[in-house]
């Protein structure tokens, strides 16, 4: 694919229509600078999936998958499940997206999703055990993108967490002989933690743009995602961009972010609780 | 990840790490541009048991022809492990980890070069870690620009990267394995220390608003050591190329 920071040649005399419109005051799209277009999350579109989400943040849309299976843990946690996450491209996206094996933006995608999810931690992985050292549950989280137009970093986080949050795994107990018993009619939810809530501003000239659209990547210097749980702690952080940003421009935008990221959090919380409650019924 | 603090000391009673280092002090670094004869520039960087190798071709001819900008240079960075670098051998094959520091590196060092005065044409950036023990993408970095500018290569500024993170409740700098395993936070942070501008930042752990804030002063204490070490090398390299100069010139 090609990324917004290649695209820079072309894009020279849109970002000075775009500062001379910031300078107003105004966005593109008429919205306020610490202003989200609107977010729509819409939980368990898969049924296959054990816990799935599609996210629409205005025109980028995003669906995310959790599927489990059984297998080894890494040698230097013998006591934790594995949690696995993946990002595509989905050639879907927009125009100029070949379909392919992930590229380096997708990868970046992923693990900067991956960091969120890990450090927050969302998932309690020891609980996902089942015989130290041998067997312990492998979480995937698959998240493709479906229609690009920028900030793919919150969609992809909100998905996946949407997913987590709602995912419905079966109980196991183990054997004799170690062999593992899935009982597929006794589901539970995932062991969770703490809720990881990423909010990603660009920087462009002297202006903090929070979720930024493709057209305003494309004209940014930096980008920056922030990462928070619900106890007011940052959890991951990943700039991304061709330009480099002042210190007090950085510290506004953590500030703004994290200001943001309460709002963003009602927000997707009040998607589970209603996903949940229609479950329950 | 804080669970496992208890098990292992990072700062011992005199509140100092494993390494014997202070919670302030950033390892003992050595630099050094011009090792290699081929690239047109190179250096060498050992900081703490971390030792990278960098080369910087270019700007020279891209290939495949299409990926060219019309109006600058593109800037391709690869950062590689060897296989011997860690405890465990690594597979030969890029990791997605090494894809996405590959990303980020470049990321951090792109704002100091002014590619628009090659258009065209691809300057590359080889990042190869021989031995690494924690905060390789930062010692890449920091060897990756003087590399650059060994390659005389115009820059705005030089770039320096340093990590700083929180272990057993304390901050400190300059992370060793270990200590980024084991530790509560990890914050990396690539700066242009003229420009004050920062170019690169990255984190995963725990901290408060207030707990980054500081972090990240530490980080940046660390920079503009590196920095004078940086600036070391340069300046070394280029008085003895001077007195060669001027010896051949008598010689005359």
């Amino acid at each position: 694919m090609i990324s917004p920071s290649d695209m820079y040649g072309m894009s020279f005399l849109k970002r000075r229509a775009m500062l001379k419109l910031l300078a107003k005051g105004t966005r593109l799209d008429g919205r306020e600078f610490h202003e989200y277009r609107p977010v729509k999350i819409n939980i368990g579109v898969v049924e296959k999936a054990s816990g799935s989400a599609e996210v629409s943040i205005g025109n980028t849309v995003v669906i995310a998958g959790v599927k489990w299976d059984i297998g080894e843990p890494f040698p230097d946690t013998p006591d934790e499940g594995v949690l696995v996450t993946m990002a595509e491209f989905l050639p879907t996206s927009a125009s100029f997206i070949e379909p392919g094996p992930p590229d380096e933006h997708a990868i970046e995608l992923a693990r900067v999703t991956d960091r969120g999810i890990r450090h927050a931690p969302l998932i309690d992985l020891k609980k996902l055990c089942l015989i130290p050292g041998k067997k312990v549950l492998t979480v995937f989280v698959d998240i493709y993108s479906e229609n690009y137009d920028g900030n793919l970093f919150d969609a992809a986080s909100r998905a996946a967490v949407a997913s987590i949050l709602t995912c419905k795994i079966p109980s196991f107990k183990v054997g004799e002989d170690e062999n593992i018993e899935v009982d597929e009619e006794q589901l539970k939810p995932m062991p969770i933690v703490k809720v990881p809530i990423s909010v990603t501003l660009v920087n462009i000239g002297d202006y903090i743009l929070v979720d930024p659209t493709f057209e305003e990547e494309q004209v940014s210097d930096v980008r920056l995602t922030f990462t928070f749980t619900e106890d007011d702690k940052i959890c991951a952080i990943q700039k991304g961009g061709p330009g480099g940003i002042s210190e007090d421009l950085l510290m506004e935008a953590v500030d703004i972010a994290f200001k943001v990221s309460k709002e963003q959090r009602k927000l997707l919380m009040g998607a589970v609780k209603n996903a949940q409650k229609e479950n329950d019924t | 990840m804080s669970e496992e603090c208890g098990e292992v000391k990072l700062i011992d009673e005199q509140g100092l790490r494993t390494d014997g280092r202070k919670p302030d002090e950033i390892r003992k670094t050595i630099m050094k541009v011009g090792v290699l004869k081929n690239a047109d520039g190179s250096s060498y960087l050992e900081q703490g048991r971390n030792k990278i190798l960098v080369a910087v071709y270019g700007p020279e001819e891209l290939h495949p022809k299409h990926l060219a900008l019309p109006d600058k240079a593109l800037l391709q960075c690869r950062y590689h492990m060897l296989t011997f670098s860690t405890d465990e051998r690594r597979s030969p094959a890029p990791s997605r980890r090494d894809i996405e520091l590959s990303k980020v590196i470049k990321s951090a060092l792109e704002p100091a070069i002014l590619l628009e005065k090659f258009p065209m044409t691809t300057i590359r950036v080889l990042v190869e870690v021989i031995q690494s023990d924690g905060g390789t993408r930062c010692a890449g970095i920091t060897a990756a620009s003087i590399a650059l500018a060994n390659a005389g290569i115009p820059m705005r500024d030089l770039v320096v990267a340093c990590a700083a993170g929180k272990v057993d409740g304390q901050y400190i700098v300059d992370l060793n394995a270990d200590e980024d395993k084991l530790g509560e936070a990890d914050l990396v942070v690539a700066i242009m220390p003229q420009r004050k501008l920062v170019t690169l930042i990255q984190m995963d752990g725990s901290l408060t608003l207030d707990e980054f804030k500081k972090v990240f002063e530490l980080a940046k204490k660390g920079c503009y050591e590196l920095y004078n070490i940086q600036r070391k090398a340069l300046l070394e390299h280029y008085e003895k190329v001077a007195k060669e100069v001027s010896q051949d010139d008598i010689s005359k």
